[in-house]
């Protein structure tokens, strides 16, 4: 289960996710990301309450990143332990700009 | 020794953990543990069901078992599709920026960083990868 909440302000543009991040949920991020994007210039991932994520959230936060990397800034905030030590396993620690 | 099996479809992945979760609970395993344990089944199970049966639903059995001495979570996903062995594939480097990374090839590496050992092996027209997890 995710539930996925964005809130849009000019460019500014914000999702925060609450549960897991993984195989079957991941497309309806990525989905939202894509329709939303466009125009962003200031990206945020809040995930205070995100418990999980596998290889298939880190893709679309991947993607998220190199789209941002063109038009803005992407940050990722309020990571769990458990959340972070995979972004350190994966090197994504050194490619997202955590907070 | 627990056994578990299925169709090697992604709709069955919430089962899978919930099969696999249940066990880290009766054994408590920290939620680290059972995150890394999770992560790794996932990208298992999904590999299973993604190329193990190219055009039909097949099965996957996932059996649970508990070794001592020391004490070792061992978990093997057996599929019947065709040979894959999920170790062939080289490790990507991760000190690539966002740019230079590709979108994949991360779900195996992130199972030989969780885990504390894996191993694969085809046996009587069956695919076995085992993964070990000292808790």
């Amino acid at each position: 289960m995710l539930n996925i909440n964005n809130s849009k302000n000019g460019t500014d543009l914000t999702f925060v996710l609450e549960g897991r991040l993984d195989t079957t949920t991941a497309p309806q991020l990525e989905e939202q990301v894509n329709s939303l994007i466009s125009d962003v210039k200031n990206l945020a991932f809040d995930m205070t309450k995100l418990e999980y994520i596998s290889s298939a959230g880190l893709r679309v936060l991947l993607a998220a990143q190199k789209t941002m990397n063109k038009q803005g800034n992407m940050v990722v905030k309020n990571v769990s332990e458990e959340v972070q030590e995979i972004f350190e396993v994966t090197g994504f620690s050194d490619i997202l700009t955590i907070e | 020794m627990s056994k578990l099996e299925l169709d090697a479809t992604v709709e069955n992945l919430p089962k899978v953990l919930e099969f696999i979760d249940s066990k880290l609970e009766e054994l408590e395993c920290s939620m680290k543990i059972q995150m890394q344990i999770d992560v790794s089944v996932e990208e298992l199970f999904v590999n299973i069901a993604h190329y193990a049966y190219t055009d039909s639903i097949g099965k996957a059995e996932i059996v649970f078992d508990v070794h001592d001495d020391p004490r070792t979570i061992k978990i093997s996903f057996i599929d019947s599709g065709v040979p894959y062995d999920p170790l062939a594939k080289d490790d990507p480097d991760i000190s690539l920026s966002a740019e230079e990374r590709s979108i994949g090839g991360l779900g195996i590496f992130m199972v030989k960083k969780n885990m504390d050992d894996i191993k694969y092996e085809y046996t009587n027209g069956c695919n076995i990868t085992s993964i070990f997890k000292l808790i």
